[in-house]
């Protein structure tokens, strides 16, 4: 057992989105939206549909893979795989999940896909319409903690309180995601500008850190990518991105029930990353393309600290609009508008900006663009994330 | 002019359907603060399970304990996401951990002015919020300054 690494095995041959929308918006069904996306990372990568003999999906995806399978006329279906947990936590997970599977011959050509249509299903940032709740919940939701932002808001006031990373920190990288989404057309939020004064003077969802533009969108659409070896990846219509690296996990006891997990203000990695970062044979510094899962953005701060991208202690000066955005930016974050600002496509849009940054065809596109880090949704459990690279990064 | 924190038609907790969390609720009903107490080793276990995740023993037991702790971590939610919650204006939820039970930690609502300045590490005791009209009748365990 001396070759038990992903590393450079397999790679992103393709990639596809959908038109993103505000929720309520897609004219199209859940699960058209699943087939365009998956219809159009195949002709990304130059393959029919009927290669396809895998998928991998998270956050209980309701596109189920037998029905696509089935839908899409798959020849054989040789991996079908769910990677547990809520939300975005498992994007990164699942195309680690794909490569697994690829890497070692369980299957030769998987999706990795999201599909997401909140306005025709529950919405993520309402509370529970039950009238009565069991478990965990009931510890909780009856004192209205009940949404995401307000089941993970104590999270953040904890850390800032132990490490005394101030609001600013957090506006900048809401700044630096609607800053990238102007120049995207397919981000919803394009033409909404964000500056100091606005994200100041927005409402508090949940105080004393979460303002509106602290808070992702919730949104309609799909993404894909497809997951293949990495020598037959070389030979398709577009440059590979090669999977260098995946994390996943959690740390300990993170899901103790009524907010008793060890390590409370944290976004959950535990030793995820340093194992990741491991694998990859690369260190944070060669980091140059950094797109982090927004769900809140002190989540994104944890992630950063977590996946040694910022030190706590530097967060203050560091943290700054200038030093987060392309093409100029120290670490420019999250370059195509992200969750918070392209569409909360549960991180999947993430991952496929990476891919676009990897090729050179990205919109914001950055200098430095041999390595990605994509970290998914932090704070829930369990996470994700994955250090892609280009041929060069081998 | 309700006497609860937060107005009625939020969900209300429920035991079932595992029964695992029964004799908390139960001893909520009664005034009285229980949690788990292994009797493996000896550990405190916040919130409820069927396993002791220190030595794995089954046999846990369930103890009064005095609502005495501190505020480990705080929120003040202003968006409702609930309809009986707008119009509310914002409230404060509170994790309050509880030193002499091996600093588990428990979440509930801080009594007094929804709007006032939160300490983290500030003394709390619990408060018992009985909610008897209801089918079934269950009571919150809130927390204020002392």
């Amino acid at each position: 057992m001396t070759d038990r690494t992903l590393r450079g095995k397999t790679a992103i041959a393709g990639i596809g989105e959908t038109i993103y929308y505000k929720h309520g918006q897609s004219p199209d069904s859940e699960f058209k939206l699943a087939l365009t996306a998956i219809v159009k990372a195949c002709e990304d990568a130059g393959i029919s549909p009927h290669d396809i003999d895998g998928f991998a999906s998270y956050g209980n995806d309701r596109s189920e893979a037998g029905r696509l399978a089935s839908a899409l006329g798959i020849k054989e279906l040789r991996f079908s795989n769910m990677f547990w947990g809520g939300g975005g936590g498992g994007v990164c997970g699942a195309v680690g999940n794909a490569s697994a599977a690829v890497a070692t011959g369980m299957a030769d050509c998987v999706v990795a896909f999201r599909s997401l249509a909140q306005g025709q299903y529950a919405r993520y940032g309402r509370g529970t319409g039950a009238p009565l709740v069991a478990g965990d919940d009931s510890f909780v939701i009856p004192y209205g903690v009940m949404s995401p932002a307000q089941r993970f808001a104590m999270k953040v006031t904890r850390f800032m309180h132990e490490t005394g990373i101030k609001q600013e920190a957090l506006r900048a990288i809401s700044l630096a995601c609607y800053h990238h989404a102007q120049n995207n057309p397919n981000a919803v939020m394009r033409g909404r500008e964000l500056d100091e004064a606005k994200y100041d003077d927005s409402r508090w969802i949940v105080e004393p850190f979460f303002h509106l533009y602290d808070c992702c969108q919730e949104n309609d659409g799909a993404a894909a990518v497809i997951v293949m070896p990495a020598d037959r990846a070389k030979d398709m219509k577009n440059k590979p991105a090669y999977v260098m690296a995946c994390g996943q996990g959690s740390g300990h006891r993170s899901a103790a029930p009524v907010h008793n997990m060890p390590g409370y203000p944290s976004s959950n990695f535990g030793n995820s990353a340093e194992r990741m970062y491991g694998m990859a044979k690369m260190a944070p510094s060669d980091m140059g393309i950094v797109q982090i899962y927004e769900n809140f953005t002190g989540g994104v701060l944890m992630s950063l600290v977590e996946h040694g991208l910022v030190k706590a202690k530097d967060a203050n000066d560091f943290l700054v609009k200038d030093n987060l955005i392309a093409p100029n930016g120290v670490m420019p974050l999250n370059t195509s508008g992200g969750n918070l600002a392209e569409c909360y496509m549960h991180g999947l849009e993430l991952v496929i900006e990476a891919v676009r940054q990897i090729r050179g065809t990205a919109i914001n596109q950055v200098k430095k663009n041999d390595a990605a880090i994509i970290v998914g949704g932090p704070m829930v459990t369990p996470v994700s994330s994955i250090i892609l690279g280009s041929g060069a990064a081998l | 002019m309700s006497t609860f924190y937060l107005p009625e038609g939020l969900p209300i907790p429920s035991s079932a359907p595992d029964g695992l969390s029964e004799p908390y609720w139960q001893g909520t009903r009664e005034g009285k603060l229980r949690i788990q107490k292994c009797r493996g080793c000896g550990s405190w276990q916040w919130g409820p399970e069927w396993i002791c995740h220190r030595c794995h023993s089954f046999d846990l037991s369930w103890e009064e304990i005095q609502g005495k702790g501190r505020i480990y971590s705080y929120e003040r939610p202003h968006h409702p996401v609930h309809p009986s919650l707008v119009g509310r204006g914002p409230y404060i939820a509170v994790l309050v951990e509880l030193p002499a039970y091996g600093n588990v930690r428990m979440i509930g609502n801080l009594l007094g002015d929804p709007r006032q300045t939160v300490t983290i590490g500030a003394e709390v005791e619990a408060v018992f919020e009985p909610h008897d009209a209801v089918d079934p009748p269950y009571t919150l365990v809130h927390w204020r300054l002392v």
